[in-house]
């Protein structure tokens, strides 16, 4: 299979105006990906699926990912001019990303048996407008992980021919998959109680600073 | 077990070949003998308590091979595997659905406490929040021999229930409850997330 | 309910032409989740018309227990022990995709008696998950019991050589991160032979059974076929991906563990109709018995883990990486980010099971309800996998 550059030159030789990055991959299984702006999405998922050279028709695994709002640091050796002498300099810079929640798409070929090639797009932000288009008039099997991740994110797929919950019920309310999440509180006794348990345990207990010492104990009562 | 009948004479009678029991002996005998369980199953429990029917360890050797799919018709409910909160209506409504006499086994650490599972969002943590639990096993999931046992052990309580007195059975008491009220889901959890007339969750006493 | 009849005439209904029988009017049914023949928790709702299938939109979440987002809380050895109860026929092969895809994540080489024994594993994983479908699947055809009986004597054999090895008989727990947890000893290897040496007797038994049944062939031939493109789109994989035709399985195509080292044929079928799908699971069997009389002449002494591998504090490198194999049910895969610490930042399950669903509606249309329940049988769903 061609290299990433290669494909992505090709797709802006045919989607005119699609803007596409690669994502690289540090790690070691190096499986980079190519990020889609959401306007020419459908029509890049098109070009790829239908290309000769490539076929990737088959749409492996539909992924939603929650990114909050971060900040990456990022140290590149610069070379500066310091008191005269040209000196390399490790110089630090902060990106900060606003939060997004992104949908990964791993893309086979069954014809040639090849890839994956993993395209990314995602929303401009988590709250009102986490919409994306949706590719499952191009992958069928998309179907059912884009409702997933509708139900479990709260991502609105246009497109999706039917969008609603599938795993939860239909009257919640809440997207648990996303990172800032909790669950309804339900403290119950545990004789072996884990540690995020036990800090969910704390308002039920009324302090004993004699015995366990004022920090040990957060003051307080049973939340209502 | 049977009130009322001197062994000695008993024993005598079998002798001459007059066999003698009581009413309640005998009722429960023919019950705990042929318990149908509602063939019911949720996750990976399920498939032990599939293998418990199956050929090698064979539960119709304890009168429990009718699996029954309709609730009407079953007197037992193996809970089998994690219950969800999506999951757990339903099986308060399966369980209003049986007939008296009838009796729960909590299968497994999900069926008993949410298990492995009782972190997550959607895991109901025990199903003794809604409905009353004769037999719990432990386990994830429990051997076959141990839903085994916990099919003997439910044995012999149905053979200890009295039929009158005070401490007769739940199913012949008119005051006690065989329905329970369902859960409604709600917009973040369960509605009520747990019946305070069946879940008595232990509480810790500060000493 | 009581209600009184007068005469013998009021209780006869009035006569009904086949052309105007319910024409047009739809019989909404909820079959499930609590149903004999759902295998588990899935629920259906049917619209019928008559009898014949006219909509049908399945209903999921009944065993939704939060797979994903536990795995993002816990280790990732962690969630190793999880991976077990994601499909409960399979733990082994589950143990091995998410093996693989922290080896990919990580860059972590496994030791060679590793892979092959990963290789017996996932194949005795396969005997055992086909053996005990087709059982089920004679079970909702109306064989009630007695194939079901066979295939679980056959399962039972190869549970006894998973526990005697992994200590548990179903929740294995066994891979680890570059090799596995305990070695196969010599007798354990023999033991497994023989099983692995009479199995053929008992997919001879079930072909038998099976094959020129008469009831078997009129209760699936020409059933919920599928075209080769409608799957292909539809990402369904596996067996039932095969029975339409289309060649592809991960051992092959992506060659992970030692599968380029054995030699083995891929089934494929013609039609794409429930018999076709039932007759993959038959040959794969076959296969899978040649694979590992395989295994068992060339799996070489060694390290059975990669010691270079930390057990305690486990941290990947910062990336992502997509790992899949072919599991009993179809492609398997794990997609993993890491952010450099102990837990997954996504913790992704492709599960074949789900993703094979999608086309259940198109399988059964135009169908009679009681074919419902043989299409979805050979799909061959978990639902501890469906819904995770």
């Amino acid at each position: 299979m061609e290299s990433l550059e290669e494909i992505k030159a090709r797709i802006e030789a045919a989607v005119p105006g699609a803007k596409i990055d690669i994502v690289t991959n540090g790690g070691p299984s190096q499986q980079h990906s190519l990020r889609v702006d959401n306007e020419h999405a459908c029509d890049v998922a098109k070009w790829l699926r239908d290309d000769p050279a490539l076929r990737l028709d088959f749409c492996s695994n539909v992924t939603g990912v929650d990114w909050l709002d971060r900040t990456v640091k990022k140290t590149v050796k610069v070379k500066k001019v310091v008191d005269g002498e040209e000196k390399e300099v490790n110089e630090t810079t902060e990106e900060k990303i606003p939060g997004h929640i992104e949908a990964v798409y791993h893309l086979y070929s069954m014809t040639h048996k090849h890839g994956p090639v993993i395209i990314r797009i995602r929303t401009s932000d988590r709250v009102e407008n986490a919409c994306l288009p949706s590719l499952t008039p191009i992958w069928r099997s998309a179907e059912f992980q884009e409702r997933e991740i509708f139900d479990l994110y709260g991502v609105k797929f246009d497109g999706h021919p039917d969008l609603r919950r599938i795993l939860m019920w239909d009257e919640f309310e809440d997207y648990p998959m996303r990172k800032d999440y909790r669950e309804p509180d339900d403290y119950e006794y545990e004789p072996t109680p884990h540690d995020d348990v036990l800090e969910r345990a704390k308002p039920y207990y009324t302090p004993r600073p004699q015995i366990d010492g004022a920090e040990s104990i957060v003051e307080g009562s049973k939340p209502t | 077990m049977s009130e009322g009948i001197d062994e000695v004479l008993r024993s005598k009678l079998q002798q001459q070949g007059v066999w003698v029991s009581s009413m309640q002996e005998l009722y429960n005998w023919g019950r705990k003998n042929s318990i149908w369980p509602l063939q019911f199953g949720l996750a990976c429990c399920a498939i032990e308590m599939i293998a418990t029917a199956a050929s090698r360890y064979d539960i119709a050797r304890f009168g429990g091979e009718v699996f029954r799919p309709s609730p009407r018709q079953a007197d037992l409910m193996i809970v089998a595997g994690t219950v969800t909160k999506k999951m757990a209506p339903q099986i308060v409504r399966l369980y209003n659905q049986m007939a008296d006499p009838k009796y729960v086994i909590a299968m497994g650490a999900c069926a008993i406490s949410g298990g492995p599972f009782k972190q997550g969002y959607n895991v109901l943590k025990g199903i003794d929040r809604y409905i009353p639990v004769d037999v719990y096993i432990p386990g994830c999931p429990p051997r076959p021999e141990a839903l085994l046992h916990a099919f003997m052990e439910l044995q012999r309580k149905i053979d200890e229930q009295k039929l009158s007195g005070a401490n007769k059975a739940a199913h012949l008491d008119s005051e006690q409850p065989s329905e329970f009220p369902v859960p409604a889901f709600g917009k973040h959890d369960l509605e009520p997330p747990a019946n305070p007339d069946v879940f008595h969750p232990p509480k810790l006493e500060r000493v | 309910m009581s209600a009184t009849v007068e005469t013998l005439e009021a209780m006869e209904r009035p006569p009904v032409s086949m052309g105007s029988r319910l024409e047009g009017e739809l019989l909404e049914v909820s079959m499930g989740p609590q149903h004999p023949s759902t295998h588990g928790v899935f629920r259906m709702n049917v619209a019928l018309e008559g009898e014949v299938v006219r909509k049908l939109k399945p209903v999921f979440g009944y065993l939704h227990r939060n797979h994903e987002k536990i795995g993002e809380n816990v280790s990732y050895l962690g969630s190793m022990p999880y991976t077990d109860r994601l499909d409960y026929f399979c733990s082994m092969t589950n143990n091995w995709a998410y093996a693989l895809s922290v080896e990919k994540l990580a860059g972590i080489e496994v030791p060679e008696r590793a892979e092959y024994l990963r290789v017996i594993l996932a194949e005795l994983t396969r005997l055992q998950n086909h053996a005990s479908l087709l059982g089920f699947l004679l079970n909702d055809m109306g064989a009630w019991g007695t194939p079901l009986m066979y295939a679980f004597r056959e399962r039972e054999k190869i549970l006894d050589l998973f526990e005697s090895l992994s200590g548990s008989r179903m929740m294995c727990d066994y891979m680890r991160f570059g090799g596995c947890r305990v070695d196969a000893s010599r007798e354990w290897l023999a033991y497994a032979k023989k099983i692995v040496d009479r199995f053929p007797r008992f997919v001879d038994e079930l072909e038998q059974l099976i094959v020129g049944n008469e009831v078997v062939i009129a209760r699936t031939q020409n059933v919920g076929n599928v075209s080769p493109e409608l799957a292909v789109s539809a990402g369904i994989t596996g067996p039932m991906l095969r029975a339409c035709g289309v060649n592809y399985d991960v051992r092959k195509v992506d060659g992970y563990g030692f599968y380029p080292r054995f030699k083995f044929r891929i089934p494929l079928g013609e039609h794409g109709d429930t018999y076709d799908r039932l007759m993959m699971r038959v040959l794969e069997m076959g296969e899978s018995v040649g694979i590992l009389k395989q295994a068992f002449e060339q799996i070489p002494a060694g390290p059975i883990i990669n010691p270079k591998v930390k057990i305690r504090a486990f941290r990947p490198p910062v990336g992502e990486a997509y790992g899949r194999i072919e599991a009993p049910k179809g492609e398997l895969g794990f997609y993993l980010i890491s952010d450099g610490g102990t837990n997954p930042y996504r913790y992704r399950v492709r599960p074949p099971s789900f993703i094979n669903l999608t086309i259940l509606e198109d399988m059964c249309l135009g169908h009679t309800v009681a074919d419902v329940m043989v299409i979805l049988g050979s799909i061959d769903i978990v639902m501890g996998e469906v819904d995770r």
